[in-house]
Order: structure tokens, then C-alpha cells, then sequence
């Protein structure tokens, strides 16, 4: 009974282990040629599909989030008559935590299973399979382009998330609410320092980005090659993904700001 | 047609991330292009700091001319000494400037206030400013309140 369980437990840890080399393994291979000029323009439709194309959602959200901080930001600080420093609320919250989680997390939603599913129709469809019969290699045909256009994507929509939170907070905040403009920046810019605040929040970004588009990635070319493999790898990303965003950023929070 | 169109919209979320980027610089955490002027940095004893912190702004007539960077005891006097940076344009302070520990509102953050005398010569790098003036700590004030209202 004992051994049974003992045995299955280190059946599911080397499990894992072989799944997260065989990724590291998968991504290594795929960087390690550097793109030719045709690269270049695989890079570029890529990043239209996962960049441009998640542009809308991010303006949407970071303008509805950086509003909702500023009035709950001047509701609770009203009661302190303090509501001059709902800019640096404001602003903290998005730079630090919010706009690079949400960003994130709307960035799995939105392109990561974007990614695992097309990943796994042409795996199931034996796209990938053919190519290696041409002796193309997937991985650097393929993975290459969605994994560079990933990574440079995310930080570029978490800093433009940033951006739109806090005019949205200002909407809010200032023109609806009549918080004073001079107070709402110039607390703002007392409070928040590029190098403490606004970079470690583009760091966050960087590794959440690495993070999706390798799950995505790597999800979309281990499915099963059936429909309901691939339906199951879209879910995979979108839950490890959401995981991994939450568990790292208390992580690197902790690293940044928790003064560990 | 279609690519030209692609290939426009990617170079448009490039610019815009680094627009975006050069706008949190300068507009949300108020860097300015020419941050890298010097500073020289100078010191003040207080009776008490009421929590001054690392960071706190230094103002000269409410304008920022500066920051706290260490905020520590004076082992002979046992007075809290506050070291700081003034950005070097501002080379105006005068021997006799006072300082002063404020808040910003009630319960706002604490900065140092700067006010120039009349002396002729000026602070330089390492000085120490001599006329300080501590923070107000509410509970001593609303005791002193109590005090001169039993005396009444």
C-alpha cells in the first residue's frame, strides 16, 4: 500500500520533470538558430496576431480598471481627507501589480490559447509532421516566430495598459470627481520612480510574457492530436498560465518590493 | 495590400509601446531628460524627525529641489541627523537657511522644507544646516492643548 503510493507519487514528480526538460529542451532548439531575412517576416505576422490583435482588449480593460481604482481610490481616501493621493495610488497599483497581471492574464486568454490551438490543429493535422518531411524543422519555423513575438508583445501592452489606467484613474478621479489636477500628477510623480517602479513592473511583465507564450507553445505541440486533444491543451494553457502568473508575481513582488 | 497593412499596424504597437514608455517616464513617475544634473549633498541635526523617511522630498518655497538620503542617529549629540541631496542648480541656500521638518496634510507624507536667510555666503557640498526646526508630533501638540486647557 505504502510503496504503492510512494511510488506513484515519484511517478507524477518525474513526470513533471520530464515535462518541464522536455519544454526547456523544446525552446532551446527553437532559439538557437537566429532568423534569416524570411524570419523577420514570420516575426512580424506574428506579432500582428498576438500583439495588434490583443491591443483593443488591453485599451478596454486598463481604461475600465484604471477607473474603477480612481473611484475606489477616492471613496476610501475621502474618509481620510486625502484624496489628493489617489495619483499615486493610482498609479502604484497599476505600474507595480495590476497592469502587469491583468495584462497577463487577458494575454493568456486571448493569444495564448490562440496559440496552443493553432499549434495543436497543425500538429493533428500532420502540418508540423509534413514539414519535417521537407526538412524544415518545426521549432524554428514555427515556434521561433510565436515565442519572439510573445516575449516582445507583452511588455509592450503591459506599459500601454499602464499608461491608459492612469488617464482612465484621471477621468475619474479629476473630471468626474474634481480631484485637483496638479495634485493627482504631482503626487504621482512624487511617489513613482522609473527605475523602482515602472522597471520592475516591465521586469514582471518580461517574465510573465516568457511564461505564457512557453506554456502556450509547448502545450499546443505535445496535444494530443485529436479535437478533444486540442481542447484540453487550450484549457492546460489557459489554467497553468493563470497559475504561474499569480504564484510568480507573489514571487517577484516579494523579490522587488517585499525587501527579501 | 493586406501585408502593407500588417506590417504598418506592427510598426505602429512598436511606436506606441515606446511612446507609451517615454510618457511613464516623464508624465507618471516625473523624470526629467536632464535628471542626470549633479547634486551635493548636505546635513541638518533635529530634535525629533517624527518619522522622516529615505526618499522624502526637500522643498525651497514648496518647489522640489531635492531628496532625503539617510535619515540616522548622531552618536554625540544623539540628535537624528538627515543627510540630503540638493540638485546642484540650486546653489542659492545661504548659510542661515533653516530647515524644517513638515507634513503634507494631516496625515500626508513628511518632506523637509528649506528657507533661505540673509547671510552673504552660501552652503556648500558637506555643510551642515545649523537652524532646524523639528517636526510637529500631533500627540505632543493635543498634550500641550489639554495642559493649557486645565490651567484654565
Amino acid at each position: 500500500m505504502l510503496l504503492d503510493s510512494l511510488r506513484r507519487l515519484g511517478e507524477m514528480v518525474l513526470g513533471r520533470l520530464l515535462a518541464i526538460g522536455a519544454a526547456l529542451l523544446m525552446l532551446l532548439q527553437s532559439l538557437q538558430v537566429l532568423p534569416g531575412p524570411k524570419g523577420w517576416q514570420r516575426l512580424t505576422q506574428q506579432l500582428y496576431v498576438v500583439g495588434v490583435q490583443s491591443v483593443l482588449i488591453i485599451l478596454v480593460s486598463a481604461a475600465f480598471i484604471g477607473m474603477v481604482l480612481g473611484l475606489q481610490g477616492y471613496t476610501l481616501l475621502k474618509d481620510y481627507a486625502s484624496e489628493q493621493a489617489v495619483g499615486q495610488m493610482v498609479a502604484l497599483t497599476l505600474v507595480r501589480e495590476l497592469a502587469p497581471v491583468v495584462a497577463a492574464l487577458l494575454f493568456a486568454g486571448r493569444a495564448g490559447s490562440a496559440l496552443t490551438a493553432e499549434l495543436g490543429l497543425m500538429k493533428t493535422t500532420e502540418q508540423l509532421a509534413s514539414l519535417e518531411m521537407f526538412g524544415v524543422d518545426p521549432l524554428h519555423r514555427i515556434v521561433a516566430p510565436r515565442f519572439i513575438a510573445g516575449v516582445i508583445a507583452l511588455p509592450i501592452l503591459v506599459v500601454i495598459f499602464d499608461l491608459v489606467g492612469v488617464y482612465g484613474g484621471h477621468l475619474v478621479a479629476v473630471d468626474w470627481l474634481g480631484v485637483h489636477s496638479g495634485a493627482y500628477w504631482g503626487n504621482m510623480q512624487a511617489a513613482v520612480s522609473f527605475s523602482d517602479d515602472v522597471l520592475n513592473g516591465l521586469i514582471k511583465a518580461l517574465v510573465f510574457a516568457v511564461l505564457v507564450t512557453w506554456t502556450a507553445l509547448y502545450q499546443g505541440y505535445m496535444c494530443v492530436p485529436t479535437s478533444q486533444g486540442i481542447s484540453e491543451a487550450t484549457t492546460r494553457t489557459v489554467v497553468y498560465s493563470s497559475l504561474m502568473i499569480l504564484g510568480f508575481d507573489f514571487i517577484l513582488t516579494a523579490l522587488m518590493f517585499g525587501g527579501l | 495590400m493586406a501585408k502593407r497593412w500588417l506590417e504598418i499596424s506592427v510598426g505602429a504597437l512598436l511606436v506606441a509601446g515606446v511612446v507609451a514608455l517615454l510618457a511613464l517616464a516623464l508624465q507618471v513617475s516625473g523624470s526629467h531628460l536632464n535628471g542626470a544634473d549633479g547634486h551635493y549633498r548636505l546635513s541638518a541635526l533635529f530634535d525629533n524627525t517624527a518619522g522622516l523617511s529615505t526618499k522624502a522630498r526637500v522643498t525651497l518655497s514648496g518647489v522640489t529641489v531635492g531628496e532625503v538620503i539617510a535619515v540616522s542617529i548622531d552618536s554625540q549629540t544623539l540628535m537624528a541627523k538627515v543627510d540630503m541631496h540638493i540638485d546642484s542648480q540650486v546653489d542659492y541656500l545661504t548659510l542661515d537657511t533653516n530647515a524644517s521638518i513638515l507634513t503634507a496634510g494631516l496625515l500626508g507624507e513628511k518632506y523637509v522644507g528649506l528657507s533661505v536667510g540673509a547671510e552673504e555666503e552660501m552652503l556648500v557640498d558637506g555643510d551642515v544646516i545649523e537652524d532646524t526646526q523639528s517636526a510637529l508630533v500631533l500627540e505632543e501638540l493635543i498634550g500641550q492643548v489639554l495642559l493649557d486647557l486645565g490651567k484654565n
